[in-house]
């Protein structure tokens, strides 16, 4: 089958069929090169259009001095990035974006395992549980930050109601500043436990029933069979998850737009958020290339932890 | 990756039928009220902002400015829907967004299968490279992409056209992995007995590699229709124009188009958008949680 067998071209043909062979081979390797083309090449030439060469045009544009639109750019080295770096909005935007990803990942790793280990028990009515709380995975993020903003709406939203009923007044979530934040947080994690907790349940559902009852004739309560055996065997999917959620909570954008638009004030406006304020509302796309360049390389870093420590994962399987 | 996770309850469950019972009784009954009172406040949290939604969707808005607040409408009224029929062309963005996910995830599943085929059956020395080239785009992400890709949509004149808006998110390389991990465990026999037989690629493909793949490709397909439908970013930087503007990008657009926040057409365009993908979701869901938590389970 494999082509690399051919004997050398500078050898004469000692027989006739030798030659009549080996030109089959090559009509068929010629014939296999076809195929794949056809058949590989279109997907693959899209990947090169449309991804890899983005990513390095991205590396150039953040090393001009250019506004979207226009037809005139300068060449500045690496000052997109200084400006970047000393920039006065800087700290505030990756102090936000740390927050948001800090608070969005720990939140849905520990929201997620309360609910699978509650979606794990023989519990009438967990079939209807797990469709709600997967529910929200698969809607729009504009769609799902919308209806959520009239649940905060501070005079007529449902919120506000529950808060009164329990003597509190409702903050002015959309234009106060840590409440904008907190609210889209809180969105975050409605949309995205779901998902957690279904793969955390697939994690608990690998541990074999018999390390239970091991645990239970060892006299083991449910705290300490959950602390020293559940817990550690669901680590490779814990790691899993974790790297997951830091990646699509870095790059969440469909919430923040819908509900706040980066405000009040940037309070919201994350790494991913100033990319897109930066490229197309003020327009400064040599700037906003460094910042995207930027995310770009925190999620490199991420993803390659994850692949470091990929082996890691498959040892329960 | 062919259990899903709701084989998999019912497995656990009916070997847990023998766990001793009745040993400290009272405490069991404590803390079984205790896990049903925490199932309930969890459905009740996941599901009543829908509902509110879908509510909100058929109040007058003297129903929804009105404190303290009704649950619910006096009488189902369509006046909603139609007050965002005359905002925005929403009948025309829905059949845009219906045509850009079909063929969307249409053509995704198309490139992912006949790029995955290659990648495992035929035979070609750079194979390897090729495939490196799909891996390595699963990491980067499309923000990434957006100002480039976007001065070239605007060279090529294609803002505000279909194709603006689907021929850069095309490329799949998440479909193609997934593929071409499922093809590597198809029994090799059969295909070799195809070949024997004289059946050239493209006929092994469809004849025989697509067949045994259908679980594969219906998760993969529904991803991609979940994905198309609700992508926002890319359709709403190509598209200002409401001729071929998505629902999403619509959703935004009749946001932006009242000064004051109407909530009930605000409701009524929400349940457009998402009572589509809530069906899908309802009637597949086995597949589709299938499909989405395919990467994590399968290690």
């Amino acid at each position: 089958m494999t082509a690399s067998t051919a004997t050398p071209a500078t050898l004469a043909p000692t027989h006739p069929h030798e030659a009549q062979r080996r030109a089959a081979r090559r009509r068929k390797r010629l014939r296999n090169l076809g195929f794949f083309a056809l058949l590989a090449g279109p997907n693959i030439a899209l990947l090169l259009i449309f991804v890899y060469r983005p990513l390095l045009l991205s590396f150039y544009y953040s090393m001009l001095q250019w506004n979207m639109g226009s037809s005139v750019a300068r060449f500045i080295g690496f000052e997109n990035y200084v400006r970047w770096f000393t920039d006065p909005d800087t700290p505030q935007v990756m102090g936000t974006t740390a927050i948001f990803a800090v608070t969005t990942v720990g939140g849905s790793l520990v929201l997620g395992l309360g609910l699978a280990l509650l979606l794990n028990k023989k519990l009438f009515g967990r079939g209807i549980a797990r469709t709600v709380a997967f529910a929200p995975y698969v809607l729009s993020g504009i769609a799902v930050g919308m209806l959520w903003l009239y649940i905060f709406d501070p005079r007529y939203g449902l919120l506000s109601t529950l808060l009164e009923a329990v003597g509190l007044s409702s903050p002015q979530w959309y234009t106060t500043s840590p409440w904008a934040l907190i609210m889209i947080i809180i969105v975050y994690l409605w949309k995205h436990v779901g998902y957690v907790a279904l793969i955390y349940l697939a994690g608990l559902q690998g541990v074999p029933q018999d390390l239970h009852d091991a645990a239970a004739l060892d006299g083991a309560g449910k705290t300490r069979t959950f602390a020293s055996i559940v817990l550690p065997l669901l680590g490779p999917v814990t790691f899993f998850l974790l790297i997951t959620t830091i990646l699509s909570s870095l790059q969440s954008f469909d919430l923040i737009k819908a509900m706040t638009d980066g405000g009040p004030l940037g309070s919201t406006t994350t790494l991913m958020y100033q990319i897109y304020v930066e490229g197309f509302q003020t327009g400064r796309a040599g700037f906003a290339s460094a910042a995207a360049t930027i995310l770009f390389v925190i999620l490199l870093v991420i993803t390659a932890i994850q692949l470091k420590f990929m082996e890691r994962k498959v040892h329960y399987a | 990756m062919s259990t899903t996770v709701d084989e998999r309850v019912e497995a656990q469950t009916a070997g847990r039928n023998d766990q001793p019972k009745g040993r400290r009784r009272p405490f069991r009954a404590h803390l079984d009220a205790g896990l049903y009172l925490t199932l309930i406040a969890a459905i009740l949290v996941m599901s009543v902002p829908l509902i509110w939604m879908f509510l909100a969707s058929f109040k007058e808005s003297g129903e929804i400015y009105s404190v303290p607040l009704q649950w619910l409408p006096e009488a189902f009224d369509w006046a909603n829907y139609e007050q965002v029929a005359t905002s925005i062309p929403i009948g025309r963005m829905f059949l845009n967004s219906v045509f850009l996910t079909i063929a969307g995830a249409g053509l995704k599943v198309f490139l992912g299968l006949t790029c995955a085929y290659a990648l495992v059956f035929i035979d070609v020395p750079f194979r390897k490279v090729a495939f490196i080239v799909v891996i390595f785009a699963l990491l980067i992400p499309s923000q990434i992409t957006i100002i480039p890709n976007y001065t070239l949509i605007a060279s090529l004149g294609w803002l505000n056209t279909y194709q603006g808006i689907l021929v850069p998110g095309l490329a799949s390389a998440f479909g193609t992995f997934l593929f071409r991990q499922h093809f590597l465990s198809l029994p090799i026999s059969v295909l070799e007995a195809a070949q024997m037989d004289g059946a050239g690629h493209w006929r092994r493909l469809w004849r025989f590699v697509v067949p045994m793949s259908v679980p594969t490709i219906a998760a993969v397909g529904l991803i991609s229709l979940v994905a198309e439908w609700n992508d926002y970013l890319w359709p709403m930087l190509v598209t200002d124009n409401t001729d071929t503007m998505t629902l999403p990008v619509g959703l935004t657009l009749l946001q932006s188009l009242d000064g004051l926040q109407n909530w009930g057409v605000l409701m009524a365009a929400t349940v457009v958008v998402t009572t589509p993908m809530l069906l899908i979701f309802l009637v597949l869901q086995r597949r589709l949680v299938s499909g989405l938590t395919a990467g994590a389970v399968t290690g």
